[in-house]
Order: C-alpha cells, then sequence, then structure tokens
C-alpha cells in the first residue's frame, strides 16, 4: 500500500499522462451538472463537485447496449443465428468516483454475478475498471451513505482512495490494481507525516458533522406482507407522475428489457434500461397486468430495495444513500421518509 | 464464461397446428450443433425462451418430455409479436433456443405418490410433458395412481389429441377429459368445466399431490375443491406466469416478492405463495 501526494496540476497531468494505459473516465462540468465522460483532448475534468447527476453505473452497464448480432441474408449459412457483440474490455478507470457510487457497484454485483448465472457483459466491464475513489470533503443536504453501510471515505471497494486536501491530492493505494495505477502515473511524491495527519483530520471532522440518521434496522423484521399491504403506499405514490427519473439516476436500479433492432438484412440485440415505474414493465401478452395501478409500481420499487433486497441478501438495503433520487424527483417523493414509514410500521 | 444469454441454433422440423381455431401450433425442433441437446437438458416443468433474430424472445413451456430423444417440442399460442411470426415459420427455419430455464415440478417428492393433474384450456403444455414421462416404462413404477382432468372449451381446442385418445385406452393412467360445451353429438366424454368435473371424478388427496395449469380463473376456482378434498397446501403445486425477458433472475421484472418467477419459480406450491405478495 502506498500513499503518493499530488498537487493538482500534478494530478491532472498524470491522468493525462496515463490515458493510454487506461479509458480513463472522470467527472466534467456540463451546464448546472457534473457527469462522467471519457478523458480526451480537450476534457477538462472537475473535481470540485458534489456527485454527478448521472451516476456512473453506465461505464459498466451502459444505458443501451448490444449482446448479439445477426444476419438475416437469406444466402448466409450463419442467417438467423446470434453472434456475440464485439466489445472493448481494454482497461478502463474510472477516477473521482464517490464511494456511495462504488458501494452501489458491489450492491449489483450480487444480480449480475450471482452463484447460478454471470451476467458477462457486467462482469467483464467491471473485471477490466479500477476505481478511483474521491472523499467527500461536502456531503449533500441528500446524502445517507452512513445509514446503509457506507460513508463518505469509505474505503470497501476501492483501489485508491484520494483526498482533497484543498491544494492538492493524496492518494492511497488499497489493492495491487491501484498500486499499479499510482506506479504508472510516475508523477507525485510519497505523502509526508503531516499530509496523512490532514487526511486524518478532514475525514474526522467530515464524519462528525453528518449526521443523516435514516433509520432502516427493522426492516429485515417485518413480515413481508405486512409491509405490502401497509395502509400508506397510495400515500406515499400520490403525487408520482412515473417519470422514471428516480430509477434511471440510481446507481443501484438494474432492470433491463431486451429489444431485437433490424437494419436492412443486420440485425442486434440490444438491451436497455429499464424501470419498474412503467406500466409496460409488466404487461403480459394476454393483456394482463399485476401492476395496472401506480401505487402498485411504487410500492414495488421500495418493497424491492428496501424489503425484498433485505430478505434475500441478508445484508443491507438495495441503496448506497447517494441521494440522487431524492434531489432530482420532480414531487420529491423521498426515499428516507418511506425507509422510515416501512421501518416503522 | 459461459453467457446465458446466448440460444442454442435450432432447426424448425414440423408444425403441427393443434386446434381448431389455428391459435395454437406445436414446434417440434432439432439442435443444429451435436452435443447442444445434451446440453439442453430438461425436466418437465422447465420452460425455456424461444428466440427469434430479429423478433425477440418469448418463454414458453416446453411441452416435449425427457424421455423423447432428437427433439424438443413446444406448443404457442398466437398472441402478439414474436409468437405471431413463430406462426408463419415454417419446417427448415432456423431460430434459437435459450434454457432450459426455471424449477420444475417436484419429481423426488411425487415419487411413492399418487398424482392428480388438473389442467383447463391451452396450459396443458407441461402437463403433456409430464405425463409422458411418467408413463416412460422407466418411470412409470415410481408414481401410485395417476389421474388427469383435462379441460378446453370445445373438442376442437383440446390439445395433442391422437395422444388423449391414446391415453384415454390405458390401464395405468385415469383420463378425465372435459369441454364446456359441445354440439357433436358423438362426444363421449364429460361436458363442464374443470373444477366441477375434478370435484367429482378425484374422490381422495391421500397420499396425493395435485399439479394445476390454467387461466387465473381456473386456478382461483380449483382452489376450493382441493380444500374440499383435503390437499393440503404444501400438496398443490402450480405453475406462474409473468412477462419476462432474461429468464435467468437478472432482468427484474418477474418478480413476486424477492422471488423471480422465471429462476426461483414458475412451479411453487399453494404454501410458498401464501407466503408471497399477492401480485
Ligand atoms: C414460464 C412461462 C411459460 C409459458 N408457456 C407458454 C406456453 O407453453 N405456450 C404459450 O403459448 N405461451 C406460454 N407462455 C406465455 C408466452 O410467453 C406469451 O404469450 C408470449 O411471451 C407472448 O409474446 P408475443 O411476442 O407474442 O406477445 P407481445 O405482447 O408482443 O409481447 C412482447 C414481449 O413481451 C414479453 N411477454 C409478453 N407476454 C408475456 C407473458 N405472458 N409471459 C412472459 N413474457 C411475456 C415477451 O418477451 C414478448 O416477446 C408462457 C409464459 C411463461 C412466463
Ligand atoms: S422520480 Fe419521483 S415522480 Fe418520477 S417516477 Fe420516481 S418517484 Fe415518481
Ligand atoms: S434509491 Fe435513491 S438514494 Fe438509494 S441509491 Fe438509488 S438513487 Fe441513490
Ligand atoms: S425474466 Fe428477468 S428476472 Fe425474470
Amino acid at each position: 500500500m502506498k500513499t503518493t501526494s499530488f498537487t493538482k496540476q500534478e494530478w491532472d497531468e498524470a491522468l493525462q499522462g496515463l490515458s493510454d494505459s487506461y479509458r480513463i473516465f472522470v467527472p466534467i462540468r456540463e451546464g448546472d451538472f457534473h457527469m462522467f465522460r471519457p478523458l480526451e483532448n480537450g476534457i477538462k475534468p472537475d473535481f470540485d463537485f458534489q456527485n454527478t447527476r448521472i451516476s456512473p453505473k453506465s461505464i459498466i452497464y451502459p444505458q443501451s447496449e448490444r449482446m448479439f448480432e445477426y444476419t438475416l441474408e437469406p444466402e448466409d449459412p450463419e442467417a438467423n443465428i446470434l453472434k456475440e457483440a464485439p466489445k472493448d474490455y481494454s482497461p478502463r478507470a474510472i477516477v473521482g468516483i464517490r464511494p456511495c457510487d462504488v458501494h452501489a457497484f458491489r450492491i449489483v454485483q450480487r444480480n449480475f454475478d450471482n452463484p447460478e448465472f454471470r451476467d458477462p457483459w457486467w462482469v467483464k466491464h467491471f473485471e477490466s475498471t479500477i476505481l478511483v475513489g474521491l472523499g467527500c470533503n461536502r456531503p449533500c443536504s441528500t446524502c445517507f451513505c452512513t445509514s446503509v453501510g457506507g460513508g463518505p471515505f469509505h474505503e470497501e471497494g476501492l483501489d485508491i482512495m484520494v483526498y482533497d486536501l484543498g491544494d492538492r491530492f493524496l492518494a492511497k493505494s488499497l489493492t495491487e490494481k491501484g498500486e499499479d495505477f499510482l506506479n504508472k502515473t510516475k508523477a507525485g511524491a510519497p505523502a509526508d507525516q503531516p499530509a496523512l495527519q490532514a487526511a486524518e483530520d478532514l475525514k474526522e471532522s467530515v464524519e462528525k458533522a453528518f449526521n443523516p440518521n435514516v433509520t432502516m434496522d427493522h426492516l429485515h423484521e417485518k413480515a413481508v406482507l405486512d409491509l405490502f399491504n401497509a395502509p400508506f403506499w397510495e400515500e406515499v405514490a400520490f403525487a408520482c407522475i412515473n417519470c422514471g427519473t428516480c430509477t434511471y439516476l440510481c446507481p443501484t436500479c438494474w432492470c433491463f428489457d431486451i429489444q431485437d433492432e433490424v437494419f436492412a438484412k443486420q440485425g442486434d440485440r440490444i438491451r436497455n434500461w429499464d424501470s419498474c415505474m412503467f406500466p409496460l414493465f409488466t404487461l403480459e401478452g394476454s393483456g394482463h397486468n399485476p401492476r395496472t395501478k401506480k401505487f402498485q409500481r411504487v410500492r414495488q420499487r421500495f418493497m424491492h430495495k428496501l424489503k425484498y433486497y433485505v430478505d434475500k441478501y441478508q445484508d443491507g438495503v438495495q441503496c448506497s444513500g447517494c441521494g440522487r433520487c431524492v434531489r432530482y424527483c420532480p414531487v420529491n417523493i423521498d426515499i428516507r421518509q418511506v425507509a422510515a414509514l416501512m421501518n416503522e410500521l | 464464461m459461459e453467457n446465458p444469454y446466448l440460444p442454442y441454433p435450432v432447426r424448425i422440423d414440423e408444425v403441427i397446428t393443434e386446434t381448431e381455431d389455428k391459435n395454437l401450433k406445436t414446434f417440434k425442433f432439432v439442435f443444429i450443433n451435436p452435443g447442444d441437446e445434451e446440453k439442453f437438458s430438461y425436466r418437465p416443468g422447465q420452460f425455456a425462451e424461444l428466440s427469434i433474430a430479429g423478433k425477440g424472445e418469448i418463454p414458453i413451456g416446453i411441452a416435449s418430455s425427457p424421455t423423447e430423444k432428437g427433439f424438443v417440442k413446444f406448443t404457442v399460442n398466437k398472441v402478439g409479436l414474436v409468437s405471431t411470426y413463430l406462426h408463419n415459420m415454417r419446417p427448415g427455419n432456423v431460430m434459437g433456443i435459450r434454457g432450459p430455464l426455471g424449477n420444475w415440478y417436484p419429481w423426488e417428492e411425487m415419487e411413492g405418490k399418487n398424482v392428480v393433474i388438473v389442467g383447463g384450456g391451452f396450459a396443458f403444455t407441461t402437463l403433456r410433458s409430464s405425463i409422458v414421462y411418467m408413463l416412460h416404462p422407466e418411470n412409470r413404477p415410481k408414481f401410485k395412481d395417476i389421474k388427469v382432468v383435462y379441460g378446453a372449451r370445445t373438442p376442437g381446442m383440446l390439445l395433442y389429441k391422437d395422444e388423449l385418445k391414446e391415453w384415454e385406452q390405458r390401464d395405468d393412467i385415469e383420463m378425465h377429459i372435459t369441454v364446456d360445451g359441445t354440439n357433436d353429438p358423438d362426444w363421449k366424454y364429460n361436458v363442464g368445466y374443470v373444477p366441477p368435473i375434478t370435484e367429482q371424478k378425484i374422490t381422495s388427496a391421500e397420499n396425493a399431490i395435485a399439479i394445476v395449469c390454467g387461466p387465473p380463473i381456473v386456478i382461483k376456482m380449483m382452489q376450493p375443491v382441493l380444500a374440499k378434498l383435503n390437499f393440503p397446501p404444501e400438496r398443490i403445486i402450480l405453475s406462474l406466469e409473468k412477462r419476462m425477458k432474461c429468464g435467468i433472475g437478472i432482468c427484474g421484472r418477474c418478480n413476486l416478492g424477492d422471488q423471480y418467477v422465471c429462476k426461483d419459480g414458475p412451479v411453487f406450491s399453494m404454501a410458498q405463495l401464501k407466503e408471497l405478495p399477492p401480485e
């Protein structure tokens, strides 16, 4: 394990220098919001941000992804037979990812990489990625990572943790992959004692001031049918317009749809993010739909995150506390309040 | 890493129109690559995704039995995009099958027991698989009495008519075929809905397991009938349907509480379902 200190300029240059060895994704500012973008010529990373509006899940699990390709050319002996779509699994790095979004990858990993089935694309994308986290000096008012097993400087799942000490970055490698990345930068200097102390102090003062206190401690012991039949779902869902923003921005939502697309005689099988907020999600060919009503879909979203997942994996909720759904819901539906209702039922 | 989304290429070998309205057809497929048939080793009650390049995939119960070698069979109702396209395909056409998927009827538990099979409408496909499987000389001794109640709207809507006739004549299976109504003067079987016919013909739940498949209305009406016969919920077995995509518990679509119908089901006992949200 090593800790290297970089001036901010050195860090930016080091990343530029590494872009031959890795495809590097960095936060950039676009309008009022930040988002992750590949570090290419002319792209200026901006590490002075709270979090990106769209989560980095799309770097591992694109919103729209080709699964297979095929030809429908009748003369072709391979016609109608699906072939793997070629993909780029060269090493990549997400630099500046927040600890909550790393926690989110660990949550969704249970779904995509389980003992029975491994989703080859998610797994290979994930395995080729190194995660360079940036501790949160200023958690947002909507963040609650500490209530769901994380924290503003939580290191689990990271390859490198970076502290922003104002005039410089302190990068601490946590895995071999991370150390390798730092070595490759050929920049910075070994961190001295005062710098290490400054990082410690920063972590402590942020954690002390940050107290979101969302309680979820009773969820696992509640009976699933009591929660399902709870009296509050209609009210919780009342203002929801089923826009899907919450699931789209959420780093722990993983549902997808599969569609075929054909142009002339060439076709692709594609998967696209989908949302339990949409009525079509469960509509069967016969016309039967188990979730025709809005409150049933809203209930599904919260029950999945805060109960079904809890029961299935016995290791916390399917939420990293990133607060995106709270911040961007157009009608202010707040998972923290719903969790409290469920927890206190 | 194996890719669980990649279908095995198959060729359509035969297409049989099953019903008078021509909405149900049975497709017999053969695997194109040697070795794939063995990899596709299944048990009655499982399903597969039928995959058509350019159209998509549909989950369909496996209608053939693992005791039948050299092909797999599915019976498909014409409903929407993929199933309609499939209905227009012909022997020789190439498509894909992905599976086998999901769990199966509780074959271990059923050994040494009487088996009651109740099917309504076209949901008789995996039940056909089960009957053929149980009647196989190697398997028949494992089960006690086998009784089947199967109904359709009219005689022309029954599936697998030739086999029904054949089973009707055997003495190691008791068949009760019924139709909702008919004006065929030569109809020699029952007339009436499946639940009341079951009530008449099945007299005991002793040492028996019941497998029930059918449209929601039949499932609902069967419950009081089976309760009256004293079938405990653990010994009532159902096969569920939900809209599906991945079929392997990953795309998040088909959940019933914390269970995915595609992976943890489609077969559940009534006792299990009572613990799950009624969606
Ligand atoms: C476990 C299981 C076993 C089944 N077995 C049979 C069978 O043996 N024979 C039979 O005829 N039908 C069966 N069905 C129903 C069959 O899957 C649907 O009728 C079929 O998917 C309709 O597809 P479509 O493209 O023609 O219709 P569309 O309405 O155009 O559907 C579009 C897509 O939605 C999905 N979808 C729609 N309805 C359903 C549904 N009911 N279940 C799952 N996915 C759906 C499919 O991905 C489908 O391609 C079964 C369903 C399940 C879940
Ligand atoms: S973001 Fe808010 S309004 Fe939109 S679907 Fe989610 S809960 Fe409903
Ligand atoms: S549910 Fe909301 S707070 Fe939790 S991970 Fe998803 S977007 Fe973030
Ligand atoms: S069909 Fe994807 S989870 Fe069941």
